[in-house]
């Protein structure tokens, strides 16, 4: 399934690694996670906790909440308010996040 | 070294709170800007600090004068916050103002004697059937992509709905070379007869008026299908978008489409101003929620002061003015200028404001959303899409005697997501407005408090407030 | 227009599980509810079915109480059957978290007087940290203890609320939004509740009112003297399940959500939220489960507890005015099966249920040292 999206970042433009669900994408610096990964063939980046249905970002301006993503081991992040970094990890969110009784006391 | 206490604060920095701080500070008074994204220029003129030559030309003359508001911004020396997520605006500690933001894992305040809440537009919010699906954004999120590394459609992308911003990214897609399987315009014959009533105040924003015809035209000439006066959208798939349907002279029309992008105009993101209790009245023209302001745009919250399209959709130039009248306005409320000045002062933004909103009323009537695309009639469309409630569990609930929508969220939870009723606020007014055969103004709004953005519990917990306060809270756990 | 047996003034917990209560003795019931912004304590609770802790200095409300806990799966299997609402009731029992030593030995001497008080029906224990841990994962280290009853538990207060609007009109209940009642004035049929713009006769009323039941009260003689007090709670996100008890400041939802409490503050008639409040309720959940510290906080809210001078619930007929009633407490969830399945048909005309005389408004007016509100 081919991308909804690609960039036209010139070949010179500064590019970083992020992953996403596992998989390494090369994407231009300075869009944000959400951009990035429409425009590298994401499709759906979660489904919804109440009744799993697939979504994908939808206003790119931090309303609507439907680009919530894992970044860096931390659920619940906007993808669209988030820059990409080099060697970010980015996992889809399916249902419900599971606290991290491991991380205990970490104020994030 | 930081005061503790700034005469201005400004959430936002889209034109009206770029225009604000710098004439703010032009005046000396201390000011700080908070916003949410990592550079200035708001949406409207989003990553204009970042962007080549090339990008700029695609996104036309106008994004490009949002250089010189951010540059003059930039020059001013007034403190600017970005990457600030602010949850909460408080008057609390009466007769000052607290903003409360989070930033990379911990929440911060800053305190004011006087706020402007520069917080601009949102899309409005466009509930068809599969409006949900992956492959469904709105033209604002197509426009935001265009300027973060000249992201485009890589398939075939279809353009639905009204309003001015729909034929501005089509031109700006047709510049960037990037093909439009087809433009699905709900404008009617009928839309145009209202609009001619107005047709006298837009011929006073002649400039405004041609670049709208230049875009239109270009896409004319384009060649892609152009249909005009469609009703009754709808996106078809199931887990993704895969057509979308409309309905033209009677007659049921399909265009297959994995990427549609719909759009019936912006509405003011005033989550801010209703946290504050702020007064609103219903506005018929615009179809929105508007705070009740004086002429300076302050609220009837003392101290708080609203501009731009947070105060009612006007467009950037007009953001612009307003940013400058409520910063005015909120210097000689703390006696940084005395009222002789903020009137002289005042003078040319007046005057130029009134320009640019000429030709509002003919806009809002042109480009007004059908109906049946801002209350579905069909229930089984999602209205509350972070909770996933219908439209027609919300009319359930009204037969059960929900006057509005408080009562319907507490009974269906719509409106109680993480978006706090931004995507479908507007929805259930009308919706319950329409099943009980009232006015919106009569039915009102959902109660909005903070978080205004969701903060960790975490962070939360670390908020520093008012010392006393805080004792007096631990001695009661 | 139709005549009907009761008005009831309020919509909310306490005169929806009336009218509820009223339908299924067959009687023809109207009830009148406020406006979409109205002060609603029904909108504003934290969900708890709660036993434990209540009633110190009166012990008849802790029985009071308990009455309603044991019915609760009868109302529970009633709505459900009636409406297809599942108000998602659990009693698993619950815990009281304690953080000192000293606060233990408190809580202990506390729920072992209301042991003796009746007679040991009482079921509770103390537990150690390591015995709650063992029952609630993620519990922090500064929770030393905890005071745990099988009686306790939980339930969707908001799913309750429209339930009981669904049940009773269902069985024939008219409910009218939007009312602000202003007089009860005796009428040939009874009386003649008066609104801005309309008028309800029947031969019996129930003022169910919340915060404006003291006005319309002593219109028929009767004190009920309440007054606002509010409490905050914070929502966090959906999280996976891992609460399977509630405690009394923290428990996960059916949804999945969480949700932290509380305060109890006197502010008057504002349901605004207070940031150093909120902070200090984020710094309690963060000391119970330092877990939490990750969630995400996605909404606040405060309301106002219908708060009596003494705390505990108003149920009262009056004299001067046969037929009118109050009823008022701020335990509406508690109390939802008494209020549906005991108040209710004394209310219809028959006895008064056991246990109800000391909750009489007649006890404001006895010299009486004031009693100290226990939740």
């Amino acid at each position: 399934m081919e991308s909804l999206f690609r960039t036209d970042a010139a070949a010179a433009a500064p590019r970083v690694t992020i992953h996403f669900d596992g998989a390494p994408l090369s994407v231009p610096a300075g869009l944000t996670v959400a951009a990035a990964l429409l425009a590298s063939g994401a499709r759906a980046t979660r489904t919804t906790p109440v009744g799993a249905a697939p979504r994908a970002p939808y206003c790119m301006m931090g309303v609507c909440f439907e680009c919530l993503v894992e970044i860096d081991g931390v659920a619940s992040q906007q993808g669209c308010l988030t820059r990409v970094r080099d060697g970010m990890q980015v996992c889809s969110q399916h249902g419900v996040r599971t606290l991290d009784a491991a991380a205990q006391g970490l104020a994030r | 070294m930081t005061p503790d206490l700034y005469d201005i604060a400004i959430v936002g920095a889209g034109p009206a709170g770029l225009a604000a701080a710098t004439l703010a500070a032009a005046q000396r008074a201390r000011v700080v800007l908070l916003d949410e994204q990592p550079g200035p220029g708001g949406q409207i003129y989003r990553a204009i600090t970042e962007g080549g030559a090339s990008r700029v030309d695609v996104l036309g003359p106008d994004y490009a004068a949002g250089a010189d508001i951010v540059r003059a911004f930039v020059a001013s020396g007034a403190r600017y916050e970005p990457n600030a997520s602010v949850w909460q605006v408080s008057t609390e500690q009466a007769p000052h103002h607290t903003v409360r933001y989070t930033r990379e894992g911990r929440s911060l305040a800053l305190h004011a004697k006087r706020l402007i809440l520069a917080t601009g537009a949102m899309e409005r919010p466009f509930p068809v059937p599969g409006w949900t699906l992956p492959g469904v954004l709105t033209a604002g999120a197509a426009q935001i992509l265009l300027k973060s590394a000249g992201t485009t459609p890589a398939v075939p992308v279809v353009l639905a709905g009204c309003g001015p911003l729909l034929y501005l990214l089509g031109w700006q897609y047709l510049r960037a070379g990037v093909p439009i399987a087809a433009i699905v315009d709900t404008t009617s014959a009928e839309d145009y007869r209202r609009a001619f009533a107005h047709l006298g105040g837009a011929l006073g924003s002649l400039p405004a008026l041609a670049k709208g015809l230049r875009y239109l035209r270009a896409l004319k000439r384009a060649g892609m299908p152009f249909h005009r006066g469609a009703r009754a959208l709808a996106v078809e798939g199931d887990t993704a978008a895969r057509a979308l349907t409309f309905e033209l002279d009677g007659r049921r029309q399909r265009i297959d489409a994995s990427l549609v992008l719909l759009h019936q105009g912006v509405v003011p993101h005033s989550h801010f101003a209703w946290s504050l209790r702020a007064p609103h009245r219903w506005d018929d023209a615009q179809l929105c929620w508007r705070p009740v302001t004086d002429a300076w745009g302050e609220l009837d919250v003392r101290g708080v002061f609203v501009a731009g399209d947070a105060a009612g959709i006007g467009g950037a130039q007009a953001a612009a003015e307003q940013g400058r009248l409520a910063a005015l306005g909120a210097l000689a409320s703390v006696g940084a200028i005395d009222a002789a000045r903020r009137d002289a002062l005042a003078g040319p933004p007046r005057a130029a404001l009134a320009k640019r909103l000429r030709v509002r009323p003919f806009l809002d009537a042109l480009y007004r959303p059908n109906d049946e695309h801002r209350v579905p009639a069909d229930d089984t469309v999602t209205v509350c899409r972070c909770e996933e409630v219908s439209a027609g569990e919300l009319r359930e609930v009204v037969r059960l005697g929900a006057p509005g929508p408080n009562q319907a969220k507490a009974f269906t939870r719509c409106g109680m997501g993480p978006c706090q009723g931004r995507l479908c606020g507007l929805t259930v007014t009308e919706l319950i407005a329409r099943e009980r055969g009232l006015e919106p103004s009569r039915i009102g709004h959902y109660r909005i408090r903070p978080p205004l953005k969701p903060l960790t519990i975490g962070e939360l917990a670390g908020t520093q407030g008012d010392a006393a306060d805080a004792a007096a809270a631990q001695a009661r756990t | 227009m139709d005549t009907v047996d009761v008005v009831v003034i309020g919509g909310g917990l306490v005169g929806s599980a009336i009218a509820y209560g009223l339908t299924r003795e067959g009687r023809r019931v109207t009830v009148l509810d406020g406006a979409d912004e109205a002060f609603r304590a029904a909108r504003g609770n934290f969900g708890l079915v709660w036993v434990q802790g209540k009633g110190a200095g009166l012990s008849s409300y802790a029985t009071w109480t308990r009455g309603s806990q044991t019915r609760w799966p009868t109302l529970a299997a009633a709505l459900l059957a009636e409406t297809g609402i599942d108000v998602q009731l659990s009693q698993p029992g619950g815990f009281h978290l304690c953080f000192s030593d000293a606060e233990m030995q408190q809580r202990d001497a506390l729920l072992q007087t209301l042991r003796d008080d009746l007679d040991g029906n009482y079921p509770y224990a103390m537990l150690d940290h390591a015995e709650v841990a063992a029952k609630l994962p993620g519990l922090g280290a500064q929770v030393v203890g905890a005071s745990y009853s099988e009686m306790d538990g939980h339930v969707n207060p908001l799913k309750l609320l429209r339930a009981l609007h669904t049940a009773a009109q269902r069985r024939g209940a008219r409910f009218v939004a939007s009312q602000q009642v202003d007089a009860i004035e005796p009428a040939a049929s009874g009386y003649t509740v008066r609104t801005k713009s309309a008028r309800f006769d029947a031969p019996r009323v129930v003022i169910a009112a919340g915060l404006a039941s003291r006005e319309l009260a002593a219109q028929v003689g009767l004190d009920v003297p309440v007054a606002p007090n509010r409490g905050e709670v914070l929502i966090g996100e959906r999280v996976a399940h891992f609460l399977d008890y509630p405690t009394t400041y923290i428990r996960q939802t059916d949804e999945g959500t969480i949700q932290v409490g509380d305060s109890h503050e006197d502010v008057g008639f504002d349901d605004g939220l207070k940031t150093d409040v909120l902070a200090s309720i984020a710094q309690h959940a963060v000391r119970s489960f330092p877990m939490l510290a990750q969630m995400k906080l996605v909404r606040a809210w405060g309301a106002l507890r219908v708060m009596s001078r003494d705390g505990f619930p108003v149920y009262q007929e009056s004299v001067q005015c046969p037929g009118v009633f109050a009823a008022t407490c701020h335990s509406g969830v508690t109390l939802a099966a008494a209020h549906a399945l005991r108040v209710a048909p004394w209310i219809a005309g028959g006895a008064p249920p056991d246990g109800i005389e000391p909750f009489s408004g007649e006890r404001f007016r006895r010299a009486q040292p004031l009693l100290q509100p226990v939740h």
